[in-house]
């Protein structure tokens, strides 16, 4: 495993501050993750090693938590959410308007590489729906136009990733 | 006249130059309760907030000085504080803000609450996708931690406590108290057996710990400030405080307000404080507590008896936002998450969003639920895409039935309600869809309509 120095430092760091190891698990995904962009097979093995677990305990949490990933994405992460109040502000037509641009359905990364589109569930904006999550950014009152738009600049590479 | 706002929680959101450092919230009269409250006995302190009835604003609304009361403290295991920071309720975007903008005040009304409980240590359970204000957050925590707020022999007190951010990542699950203390403990979130494992007693790691949702933590700190009595007078017995109701949907100025308990009405709030409906538009039914919470029809009538026996008939409109009154009309306070739904609104389609919501969050423990859930997703989606039949409203309504109330959790119940009360009140155009469908089927024309929420 090829971590980063910050991210050694960070989960040496962390894993003292819980009354159980264990408890540093979901985070160790999380900053590792980080640092990779995904979850390989490898990775989840070296954190088990580090918490003293075995292999399946962290793989049991990475199938579980949607956050959490297998494989890497493209190299943009568009995250459209779909709940009730999103799609009562037009998330749908949003979703399909990404979908056009990209020329990928949601739930799939583009065949270039370039984007990976996903529903998820509610993130708690509903006031400003439709919301869009762009790697860690968020965007919101994206309608079919504003994400067609951002789109076209994501096709250019000219669209903060968000990471 | 739309009625006048309390914004007691969320007096500086949104207030122009105010920031979320921690110089700004000392300015503005910051962790001057946790300086009053470290010099408090902790037992008074519990007695303040038991006084002032603050009931949870997670979701259930049960008295947080009650479930204090319930800490077992004759183990002498170390007590948790664990602050439900997972928001992720549809419909609901109050903690999102008090986090962002002044997060700060969450931290000094957890630590007023772990000093009155004397938890040895706190956490703040975050929702994985709110990586800013994970940062935020952190930030805060070294800020509250130079100034000694929070960690060893806090303001010279002898009394220490740190607070730990841990993040979720993208499972509602992890909201229930107990699905988040297995995932605190580096497990699946899936939620444990009460009894025994009511986390008052056997909570986190097997110790006694107390979970509250954000805004609750923040109420403490009011209640410390005014006193148990002086909340108390907010609202009305039994519904005390403020609420912050988020409104979305079909609504002209969706978001945030805080009004004091049964201030306001659910007609006043989405015409007079939300702008009304969009042009031309009419109310058909709205979602009050969050997307778990029981429909409710624009032209219904609510008669019944109040908990104190006063008898009510209320229109919609009428219907006063608070704990005990949305109870009587069938459904709940909840989340404060409400959902306006307009006219033009697809029921069957509405209801097949919320049943993808929850097929996609069951953590898969009770057959009921990991079976039962999907199931009416399928029947929905299945309704939608052109193959809807008559009976299907009544095969929603018995799988909900069949699920509700035999699970280890209370998502079986949050799954169903939406099922059980679409049902009840929209059963019409549950079958209305099968006819329409039938008769397009017969004259040879495309059978399933474009969706626009599914
Ligand atoms: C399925 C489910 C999801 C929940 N999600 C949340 C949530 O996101 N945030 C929250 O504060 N409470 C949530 N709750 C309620 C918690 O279990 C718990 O009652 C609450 O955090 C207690 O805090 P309170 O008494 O201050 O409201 C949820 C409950 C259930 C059954
Ligand atoms: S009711 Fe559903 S979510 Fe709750 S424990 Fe059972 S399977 Fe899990
Ligand atoms: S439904 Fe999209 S943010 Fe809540």
């Amino acid at each position: 495993m090829n971590l980063k120095p910050e991210t050694i430092e960070k989960i040496d760091k962390l894993v003292p501050r819980y009354p159980t190891v264990r408890s540093a698990a979901l985070p160790l995904c999380h900053l590792v993750q980080e640092d990779q962009g995904y979850l390989s097979q490898e990775a989840m093995e070296w954190i088990a090693e580090r918490l003293g677990l075995q292999p399946i305990n962290i793989i049991e949490i990475v199938t579980f938590y949607p956050m959490l990933r297998t494989e890497p994405t493209g190299e943009y992460h568009v995250r459209v959410c779909r709940t009730l109040p999103c799609a009562l502000a037009g998330a749908y037509q949003t979703c399909k308007s990404f979908e056009k641009e990209f020329g990928c359905k949601v739930g799939h990364t583009s065949e270039d590489g370039k984007v990976t589109l996903e529903f998820v569930e509610c993130h708690a904006d509903c006031g400003k729906g439709p919301v869009v999550m762009v790697g860690e950014d968020e965007y919101t009152d994206i309608d079919p136009e504003k994400a067609a738009e951002m789109a076209t600049k994501m096709k250019n590479g000219e669209f903060p990733k968000g990471l | 006249m739309a009625p006048q706002e309390t914004r007691l929680i969320f007096k500086h959101i949104d207030e122009e130059g105010y920031t979320n450092d921690i110089d700004c919230y000392v300015k503005n009269g910051g962790y001057e309760q946790l300086k009053k409250a470290v010099t408090m006995k902790p037992e008074d302190i519990c007695a303040e907030v038991l006084t002032s009835g603050v009931r949870g604003r997670g979701g259930a609304g049960f008295p947080a000085g009650m479930k204090w009361k319930f800490l077992d403290r004759k183990s002498g295991k170390p007590i948790y504080l664990v602050c439900n920071a997972d928001e992720s309720e549809p419909g609901t975007f109050k903690d999102r803000q008090i986090i962002h903008q002044d997060p700060h005040q969450l931290i000094e009304g957890m630590m007023c609450a772990a000093f009155a409980i004397q938890a040895k240590l706190a956490f703040i359970y975050i929702r994985g996708e709110f990586f800013q204000g994970y940062k935020i957050l952190e930030r805060a925590i070294e800020e509250a931690r130079e100034k000694n707020f929070l960690g060893d022999n806090i303001l010279g007190s002898g009394y220490s406590c740190d607070i730990i951010v841990h993040r979720g990542a993208g499972a509602y699950i992890c909201g229930e108290e107990t699905g988040l203390i297995e995932s605190l403990e580096g497990f699946r979130a899936n939620p444990r057996i009460k009894p025994p494992y009511f986390p008052a007693a056997l909570g986190a790691y097997q110790c006694p710990t107390i979970v509250n949702n954000v805004e609750t933590l923040c109420d403490v700190k009011h209640i410390i400030e005014m006193g148990g009595e002086g909340f108390a007078k907010i609202g009305t017995p039994g519904n005390t405080g403020t609420r912050i109701w988020c409104v979305s949907g079909h609504v002209q100025k969706p978001g945030y307000y805080e009004f004091a308990c049964s201030d306001v009405t659910l007609g006043q709030l989405i015409y007079d404080v939300c702008g009304g409906l969009k042009p031309g538009r009419k109310l058909k039914a709205v979602i009050p507590g969050g997307s778990s919470a029981k429909i409710l029809r624009a032209d219904e009538r609510f008669t019944g008896k109040l908990k104190d026996g006063t008898e009510f008939d209320w229109g919609i409109e009428d219907i006063p936002m608070d704990f005990d009154s949305l109870m009587a009309v069938g459904s709940m306070s909840g989340s404060g998450g409400v959902i306006v739904m307009d006219d033009t609104t697809d029921m069957v389609e509405a209801l097949a969003n919320i049943n993808y919501f929850y097929a996609h969050e069951s953590c898969g423990q009770c057959t009921p639920c990991r079976e039962g859930v999907p199931w009416m997703r399928k029947v929905t989606q299945r309704m939608v895409d052109g193959e809807a039949r008559e009976e299907d409203a009544d095969l929603l309504k018995s799988i909900a039935d069949q699920i509700a109330g035999r699970t280890i959790c209370a998502f079986g119940e949050a799954a169903s309600w939406p099922v059980q009360s679409f049902i009840a009140k929209f059963k019409d155009e549950f079958v209305e869809k099968a006819k329409e469908q039938a008769a397009r089927r017969k004259e040879g024309q495309e059978v399933a309509k474009e969706t626009t929420l599914i």
